[in-house]
């Protein structure tokens, strides 16, 4: 066997330009898989960081229709109460979950004004005690709302650091009045995203991730001042922080049903968990990316498995007085199948591993070029060594058993 | 007896014709013996060597080597019995050209499956045995003919062979090579090896104990009825051309 993998590499050595061409389209193949899945699975990375970076294990439930947040241009919809204090005991004891927080909360366009500035797409969130802390974030400058101003309807507002920056150019905003719906609030303070690090956009997942989750600036009023600005009985939102990321998905299905018991609307509304959601049909999708592309790939793998079938059939045709030598010299059809197996197998297996290299430079350029993350998957480069040694012993087993049976007489015959 | 032929015929299918090659062929060799089968072009001789070589089948009679009836064979024990019994000498030595001298010698070793380790000592003493001690590294390119032939025989010897089965040894030979093959023949005989030869020189043919004769397909024992033979072949031919004519 050892010798039959060193005879092989030396006949790919003695035929350097015909392997190539020969190896070509494993090589390209291989390449083009490895390419892709390192991008794709460098980009669900990113995703899953960037779940962990800007929702710090705190997924949101709320009302979505047709699996979008409902963004309440629509009117309010009827059949929605709001959540009462028993649910929240509910999900509050669901396994994994940490602390919950009901919350309200718009987006839209320009709903909020500092002078003539409007926030393009930011998010005004009315507030319970606690929600701050729950989702991590710290008043930095000003004060956070007294104990009344949550129930006395007073007319205050904390802004994050994205409002500040969008609305007040980076100044000191606290103390400024503000236009919430063409309600003039006053700033009391600024709030900052403990987890997240000054922003980075690193590519364009990542600027959508976080225009996504958190919004252009978003402004904080107490939940008790809401009906003004707004109106009652509006439909809530609740924040769930739960010990593990992996545990949002099933905290946030639980609590949604927990949610939906109370719902009567027929119109399709329900309660769900909508970014997490989003992060995991993301992936859905890039895997399906992945699995297309590496079918288109592996088109071309086939392309050169029968690239390898010919070059191994002239082989034989070539070296047919070698194979009758050999044969008469009591070679049984095993020992020259295994010869033609192994010369077929080796020619794709340095196919596969040359494929693999251009891919993960390929994986990089493409990685450079549009800042899209990559990764190399460790299993995936043995499966393309096997998968390419697999191929070589598939379209190599042809004209290996054509070898075998070659008799001898007719091939001492040939000079 | 090691060898033994019965009634052999062979008919090759040339299109619609047949083809009568060898006709009721009756064959023994003793172990020990050395034997020529001398014969004229076509005669049928690399035909009845193939067959005696286990290389080909014939289309009816029997065929017993050392105890085996060849002819209820498969492919594979063929080459079975084509590694363990016989040692092949061609006209053109059938050398693999990429290959060593040493490496030529010890190919058939790995098909009777001799540990890798022990390889290499055994065919060095085959090629010490046919006086290439010195040249066991060399190309087949860096070799004189006679040098070829013998390390070809040397590979005939290693698997310890029942039969060394040679088809015009020194076909391709000048005379000064050609008697040191012969030479080497005679001691290998000598010491006890087997030798079946097949040449259509009668100064060759001479060089072994026994000397068969074969025309138009039919074995002779004596060489007067060979000459016969010849003379009603070529008789039988002209009267076809006068006919013709
Ligand atoms: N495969 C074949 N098909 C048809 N006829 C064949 C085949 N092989 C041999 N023959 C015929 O059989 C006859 C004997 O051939 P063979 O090769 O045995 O002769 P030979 O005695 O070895 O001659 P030479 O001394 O020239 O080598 C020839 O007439 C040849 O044409
Ligand atoms: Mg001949």
């Amino acid at each position: 066997m050892i010798e039959n993998i060193i005879l092989s590499m030396r006949g790919i050595w003695s035929h350097k330009l015909r392997s190539i061409l020969t190896m070509l389209g494993v090589i390209i193949g291989i390449a083009s898989i490895i390419a892709i899945v390192s991008i794709v699975q460098g980009t669900n990375r990113k995703l899953e960081k960037s779940l962990i970076g800007s929702g710090n294990n705190v997924v949101s439930v709320s009302v979505l229709q047709e699996n979008w947040e409902y963004d309440f241009s629509g009117g309010i919809p009827s059949g929605i109460p709001v959540v009462n204090d028993a649910s929240i005991e509910n999900i509050k004891n669901i396994e994994g979950v940490v602390d919950a927080c009901k919350y309200h909360t718009r987006q839209g366009w320009n709903q909020v004004f500092y002078k003539d500035v409007g926030l393009s797409y930011g998010k005004v969130v009315g507030i319970n005690p606690g929600y701050l802390n729950l989702v991590e974030y710290q008043i930095n400058s000003g004060r956070d709302f007294a104990e009344e101003e949550y129930t006395n309807g007073k007319k205050v507002a904390i802004v994050d650091e994205s409002a500040k920056d969008m609305l007040f150019n980076g100044e000191n905003p606290v103390g400024e009045a503000l236009e919430i719906n063409g309600e003039p609030f006053i700033v009391v303070g600024v709030a900052k995203n403990l987890n997240k690090q000054q922003e980075e956009y690193e590519s364009i997942n990542d600027y959508y991730m976080n225009s996504y989750s958190s919004g252009q600036g978003q402004i904080f009023i107490p939940d008790g001042t809401w009906p003004i600005v707004y109106q009652y009985d509006e439909p809530e939102a609740v924040a769930i922080k739960v010990e593990n990321v992996k545990q949002m998905q099933s905290v946030a299905a639980s609590a949604s049903d927990e949610l939906n018991i109370y719902i009567t609307n027929m119109d399709g509304y329900k309660y769900g968990a909508n970014s997490g959601d989003d992060t995991e049909s993301l992936k859905t999708l890039t895997n399906a990316i992945q699995l297309m592309l590496v079918g288109i790939a592996s088109l071309s793998l086939l392309v050169g498995g029968i690239g390898v079938m010919n070059i191994m059939l002239v082989s034989v045709t070539e070296r047919t007085s070698e194979i009758g030598l050999k044969k008469a010299l009591g070679a049984k059809r095993r020992v020259i199948m295994a010869q033609f197996l192994t010369e077929s197998a080796v020619l794709t297996s340095v196919g596969g591993i040359l494929g693999i290299i251009v891919g993960i430079g390929l994986a990089k350029l493409i990685s450079t070029l549009t800042g899209l993350e990559f990764a190399v998957s460790i299993p995936w480069i043995f499966i393309s060594v096997a998968f390419s040694m697999g191929i070589g012993i598939l379209f190599g087993a042809m004209p290996a058993s054509k070898a075998s049976k070659l008799n001898p007489i007719e091939a001492l015959r040939r000079d | 007896m090691i060898l033994e032929l019965s009634n052999i015929y062979k008919t090759y299918q040339q299109d619609a014709l047949e083809v009568p090659v060898l006709k009721d062929v009756s064959l023994s060799v003793d172990k020990g013996d050395y034997l020529a089968i001398q014969g004229p072009s076509g005669s049928g001789k690399s035909t009845l060597m193939n067959i005696i070589g286990c290389l080909d089948l014939p289309t009816s009679g029997n065929y017993m080597l050392n105890g085996t009836n060849v002819l209820t064979q498969s492919d594979n024990a063929l080459s079975e019995i084509r590694c363990r019994e016989i040692g092949f000498v061609f006209q053109s030595y059938q050398l693999l050209p990429g290959e060593t001298a040493l490496h030529n010698v010890m190919l058939p070793l790995s098909f009777a499956g001799v540990p890798r380790h022990k390889r290499r000592a055994i065919a060095e003493e085959a090629l010490k045995r046919v006086g290439l001690g010195e040249r066991m590294h060399f190309m087949p390119n860096q070799l004189s003919g006679g040098q070829k032939q013998r390390v070809a025989i040397a590979r005939a010897l290693v698997n310890d062979p029942n039969i060394i089965l040679a088809d015009e040894p020194t076909g391709a030979l000048d005379q000064k090579s050609g008697a040191q093959v012969m030479e080497l023949f005679k001691k290998l005989n000598e010491e006890g090896v087997t030798i079946v030869m097949i040449t259509h020189d009668s100064g060759i043919a001479a060089h072994a104990k026994t000397i068969k004769y074969i025309v138009d397909g039919r074995i002779y024992d004596r060489e007067e009825d060979a000459r016969h033979a010849i003379v009603e072949e070529e008789q039988s031919a002209e009267a076809t051309e006068a006919e013709e004519a």
